[in-house]
């Protein structure tokens, strides 16, 4: 597993085994606080944080830790990160602490960050474990940001709201109004959108999946020799 | 000499999905004449265009799905979805606002699940209950009945122009809060003060409500002599809710929950139970688990329009029922014929 590449690392943690829409991993703070952008955004960087912290942790410790504690050992070390994480907010951006509020702890039962310790990072060094987290919690943050953003455009016809919580005043300027007098789509921002919109991305990552596919299947039957057997039994596929 | 391979089953319903589909069309119709005769022309205009719009999102959906758009348009059954939302929805609501529920019952409530008789929830009643939770504002303007107040009714212009937008400001001075509503609102009067002090208020019910909610029973009791649907599941719910209400109508005081009478002829309840509860995709199939799948939904409508949030409950109790109905099936499986019943081999 050693000789494992960083570009398949962040292939596997953006794309191919993203965390959110093909491990369906850490679907509660998913479909919890992707509301607006800004509460995505929020809930996304503070995963990430916990993944690389507790992913580079894991991974130095990984010789030392016998089976029998092996878990526990990994729960406390992400208890730990979260914590930190969630004093850090309530430092920074105290606004947004509130409104993400009992997500924030709860961090340390997302699957992801478990999944990912036990999986890869108490197999690998140090620094693919550190980046493998990185990847692995961009990936959930994307589709975290994506699924807020399309919520709150169509649940209040307007994107980037409040997005000073994090990045101080002058981002008070940065929300777009896409449709002014815009009847407010409740189902999109309650929890049943969070449902509804998180099938669509999926369905829509297995639709490029299968073209990718198509493509790549049709390039081969291309450059397949001419002189091979034809086939004139049974399914041809 | 050939033999005719015909594989089971081979005993054939006498009827085509189309024509049965068209019969429950025709028995909305009385209820539909009651509505538009106390509410004006909005109902009507509601049905049609939820029905353009339905049939549109059902062909689209087709053609993604690259299914035969014409055999399935004709089996009606995407009709009879716009018919119940169209009359589910208050009278003339915006245009915009029916063409999202059709889209919804269509596209993700049915479509995506696989098309008719794959749904799992009934697609009016999910796309009138995604409606209701969107857009409280627009789904809770009901018109005010013939009777109760000074001016006109709704005629076909003028109800067209507000379903599409043109003047809809005017509605406002013509709606009325619906009997259901009022009650739960009481908590001061007498039903019977209430009933002789708030205009809406008719013979046992609602003004109009009562009427179009005999409508829609008579159609009922037609689709139960045509012998559409077996009389378990409306029945066991029309039962349900008459005990509870007599129960808990403790003789009319400020706190009561409303007579049975009340309860039977108001809101959905009718449309309820004899158009939703007994489609036949998403309730229970055996004839004990309709009496069962009924029941629940009558003890949750009463549960829901006293002590809920909402005025009405039929949608939210069909839908929790939907989610209950497999549940219901798989304990109430009747005995197959040449087996025992699990309980007599012991």
């Amino acid at each position: 597993m050693s000789d494992i590449s960083y570009r398949e690392i962040s292939l596997n943690g953006l794309w191919k085994n993203n965390p959110a829409i093909v491990q369906l991993l850490g679907l509660c703070p998913l479909l919890a606080v992707t509301g607006s952008v800004i509460n995505a955004l929020g809930m996304g960087l503070a995963t990430m944080l916990v993944l690389t912290v507790s992913n580079t942790c894991v991974s130095m410790i990984r010789s030392f830790a016998s089976d029998a504690i092996r878990l526990p050992a990994f729960v406390m070390i992400i208890a730990a990160a979260v914590t930190c994480i969630e004093l850090l907010m309530q430092a920074f951006a105290y606004e947004l602490f509130q409104i993400l509020g009992i997500f924030l702890p709860l961090i340390t039962t997302n699957c992801v960050i478990l999944g990912r310790a036990d999986a890869f990072a108490c197999k690998n060094k140090v620094l693919p474990a550190m980046y493998d987290g990185f990847i692995m919690g961009a990936g959930f943050a994307v589709i975290l940001m994506l699924l807020g953003a399309v919520r709150e455009i169509i649940g209040t016809g307007a994107i980037f709201a409040n997005m000073d919580l994090l990045f101080g005043e002058g981002a008070k300027a940065w929300k777009i109004v896409l449709v002014e007098d815009y009847t407010a789509v409740l189902v999109a921002i309650l929890p049943p959108g969070a449902f509804i919109f998180t099938g669509m991305i999926i369905a829509l990552k297995n639709i490029i999946d299968d073209g990718i596919k198509k493509r790549e299947a049709a390039k081969t039957i291309e450059s397949a020799p001419t002189s091979r057997r034809v086939r004139v039994t049974g399914n041809i596929s | 000499m050939g033999f005719l391979k015909v594989s089971s089953p081979h005993a054939h319903g006498p009827m085509s999905t189309a024509s049965v589909m068209r019969l429950v069309l025709l028995a909305t119709l009385p209820g539909m004449l009651a509505l538009t005769w106390f509410f004006g022309f909005g109902t009507i205009v509601n049905v049609l265009w939820a029905s353009i719009t339905a049939l549109a999102f059902e062909a689209l959906a087709l053609r993604w799905r690259k299914r035969p758009i014409g055999f399935y348009l004709n089996d009606y059954s995407a009709l009879v979805t716009a018919f119940l939302l169209g009359i589910a929805l208050p009278p003339a609501a915006p245009f915009w606002l029916i063409m999202i529920g059709t889209g919804f019952a269509i596209l993700i409530c049915k479509q995506l699940y696989g098309g008719m008789g794959y749904n799992p929830f009934n697609p009016a009643m999910a796309a009138y209950v995604m409606l209701l939770i969107s857009f409280p504002v627009q789904m809770t303007q009901w018109l005010a009945p013939k009777g109760s107040f000074a001016g006109d009714l709704l005629g076909p212009i003028e109800a067209l122009r507000y379903c599409f937008g043109f003047g809809r400001e005017a509605i406002d001075a013509i709606t009325m809060a619906t009997p259901l509503d009022v009650l739960k609102q009481n908590n001061s009067l007498l039903v019977s003060d209430l009933w002789s002090q708030s205009p809406q208020f008719g013979q046992v019910a609602g003004k109009g409500w009562e009427w179009a909610n005999a409508g829609f029973l008579l159609g009922g009791a037609y689709l139960i002599y045509r012998r559409i649907f077996t009389w378990h599941a409306p029945l066991s719910m029309l039962a349900v809710l008459t005990l509870m209400s007599l129960f808990f109508y403790d003789g009319g005081s400020s706190a009561s929950g409303g007579s049975p009478f009340f309860h039977l002829f108001s809101g959905a309840t009718m449309l309820g139970a004899f158009f939703i509860v007994t489609d036949p995709v998403t309730s229970a199939v055996s004839n004990r688990g309709r009496l069962i799948y009924g029941a629940l939904i009558g003890l949750l409508i009463y549960i829901i329009r006293v002590w809920g949030n909402y005025p009405d409950a039929l949608a939210f109790s069909v839908l929790l029922m939907n989610f209950a109905a497999p549940f219901i099936d798989h304990f109430t499986q009747p005995r197959t014929y040449g087996h025992k019943t699990k309980g007599a081999d012991k």
